[in-house]
């Protein structure tokens, strides 16, 4: 009895606990399983997108692209006048989103002391949380009507032998989609501008206020040309969800597949034209027009995000070459 | 000399006007983003709060020019979708999570499944609806609320991927060589050590991922579609919040603008509070 009792005493617990389940391989297997079924997500949506679509890729072809005919009673489809509207009120928004992020980006991290910068970027971080449906709202109520009368009147009344500011103030059309979409990437673009200039080593600003630079001069010659690749991923990014954004741009742009110089005039979008259509498709080949233009917007988004995660990671990553190397 | 020290001196005060100048615009610039906030936030919950009662949140739509209508099946239905979203990305989600930070950190695999995870995040939400049309709406013959979930949880996953993974690697190392060199087992040391230790931080990214989709309207048009009646069933279309508004938006009638307005305080108050909430436990629970 003795001898039994000293013999399982010193036999390692873990050796008794291997001979069981293998639990520990269960569970990694468990976790991978869980990773290669993301991976094999993104492939099955990338599969469905070009297998529905091939349909319409077959019969139009490049014309797709190019083509402003879009026809649903004659099955003629081209995406021209939609691809047109959404990189028109995305550049609208890039333009405009650009200065006024980086502006923040910098006043909270160098200029502002903590006691502001903290709740101020708070506050710039709850625009991304509303959600794209309520900025729509916003957008038919109040934001629209007023662009119409201190915007458009004022700009057409003076400019409007200008083909870009010409034209009837609508309130709805480009300028309005443009500028809700500024405002809705203007969180992405400050977030990620604040997370790169934050990671300028701190030796680079001292550097430059030694030699008696001005506030403005450190982030001129030190902060900046050190920060801009990754605000340049950050600028992506952002173009990229203008580009996909569907609700807001739908509910202001006012959805008329036209292409015109004028900013004011009503236009479309690829991500609203399949909001407004998909239900009501109901012929293959229309279905299948459709599901191309989501492939674009697919492609488009996905070599943007790339671009920009690339851009990000080189800042992140530090500086090439000089002493460190 | 003194010519010199006072062309010195001019220079210098031309270069602190600029700098005066370029921080005027830094800070103007920040003024500039906060006015559309603060101009939303007041308008719904002006116009918000009017329409906004108990009816609201108990009744079914009711026609234009009959009072009382409410929103109570949008909001059971955006509960349902929101359950079914949570139900399938935050499993998938946290054991990706896992992998990546528990068992292979650098490699082509995870950083294949971390490109993958960052594209899955910046798909246009349309287009997800479309995908998800095509794989449950079509073969099923009909718009559903399975569909409006499992779009909303393909959007969920990437989320709570990349957030989890972060939180997990703030877990020092430390705490997982004591566990192991106690004779723990690798999977126990991560169920019982390190998933306790980050689960404020993993619960903080699933309420902001939530809060995200809860308030998505593209996917479920092409999905949940929208119901004007009580529905809990899986496989029938089904009412959202962000639908409602929708719809209510850009009908012609002031009535159901008003309604828009209400339902958009309903929603975001649920959203802001989701978020902020788990922001201000984030800032508290910094483990580096």
């Amino acid at each position: 009895m003795d001898k039994d009792i000293k013999k399982k005493s010193t036999t390692p617990r873990g050796k008794s606990n291997a001979k069981k389940i293998p639990l520990d391989k269960i569970f990694q297997a468990i976790t991978f399983t869980a990773c290669l079924g993301v991976i094999l997500l993104l492939g099955f949506i990338i599969f469905k997108l070009f297998m529905e679509s091939s349909l319409s890729v077959d019969k139009f072809g490049f014309k797709f692209i190019t083509s402003m005919e879009w026809d649903p009673v004659n099955g003629e489809f081209g995406a021209g006048a939609y691809i047109f509207g959404t990189i028109v009120s995305s550049l609208i928004a890039i333009l405009i989103a650009t200065p006024v992020s980086v502006g923040i980006a910098l006043y909270l991290t160098e200029i502002a002391p903590p006691w502001l910068s903290t709740p101020v970027g708070f506050l710039v971080e709850l625009l991304a949380a509303i959600p794209s449906v309520i900025y729509g709202l916003w957008g038919i109520f109040v934001f629209v009507p007023f662009i119409r009368q201190y915007i458009q009147k004022p700009i057409g009344d003076l400019f409007g032998w200008i083909p870009l500011f010409s034209g009837p103030p609508l309130g709805i059309g480009m300028l309005s989609a443009g500028l809700i979409l500024a405002i809705m990437i203007i969180p992405i673009i400050t977030a990620i501008s604040r997370d790169i200039i934050s990671s300028v080593p701190t030796l680079q600003r001292e550097g430059a206020m030694a030699l008696g630079a001005t506030r403005w001069e450190v982030i001129k010659y030190a902060t900046l040309p050190f920060a801009k690749s990754g605000i340049l991923g950050g600028i992506i990014l952002g173009m990229g969800r203008a580009l996909g954004e569907t609700m807001a741009v739908t509910m202001v742009i006012g959805n008329r597949p036209e292409i015109k110089a004028s900013l004011f005039a009503p236009a479309h979008s690829m991500a609203a034209v399949i909001a407004n259509e998909f239900t009501e498709a109901t012929d293959d080949i229309y279905l299948s027009a459709l599901i191309e233009v989501g492939l674009l917007l697919f492609l488009v988004t996905f070599i943007m995000n790339g671009l920009a995660r690339f851009f990000i990671w080189s800042v992140a990553r530090g500086p090439k070459g000089g002493i460190r190397q | 000399m003194s010519e010199l020290q006072s062309q010195y001196a001019k220079r210098y005060k031309s270069r602190k006007f600029i700098n005066y100048i370029m921080i005027t615009i830094m800070l103007l610039s920040t003024l500039l983003a906060l006015i559309p906030l603060f101009s939303i936030l007041t308008h719904i919950g002006i116009s918000g709060i009017k329409a906004l009662n108990l009816q609201f949140i108990t009744n079914l739509p009711a026609p234009v020019g009959e009072p009382g209508g409410g929103m109570g099946n949008a909001l059971v239905g955006t509960l349902v979708l929101v359950s079914l979203a949570a139900l399938m990305g935050i499993p998938v989600g946290v054991l990706t999570a896992i992998y990546l930070s528990e068992y292979q950190q650098v490699g082509l695999f995870p950083s294949t499944v971390r490109f993958v995870a960052d594209s899955l995040l910046g798909i246009p939400s349309i287009v997800v609806g479309i995908f998800v049309y095509l794989i449950i709406v079509l073969p099923m013959k009909s718009f559903s609320a399975l569909a409006g979930g499992v779009a909303l949880g393909i959007m969920l996953i990437p989320i709570v991927i990349r957030g989890t993974e972060g939180m997990l690697k703030m877990v020092p190392d430390s705490l997982r060589e004591a566990a192991l060199a106690l004779g723990m087992r690798k999977w126990r040391v991560i169920v019982s050590i390190v998933l306790p230790t980050a689960i404020k931080g993993i619960i903080t990214t699933i309420m902001l991922g939530i809060a995200r989709v809860a308030g998505e309207t593209a996917p479920l048009l092409l999905t949940a579609f929208g119901n004007h009646f009580w529905s809990t069933k899986l496989d029938q279309p089904i009412g959202a919040l962000p639908l409602q508004i929708f719809n209510y938006a850009i009908s012609p009638f002031d009535e159901w603008h008003n309604q828009a307005w209400a339902g958009s305080l309903l929603l975001i108050l649920v959203v802001l509070i989701l978020s902020i909430i788990a922001r201000l436990a984030t800032r508290g629970n910094k483990l580096n």
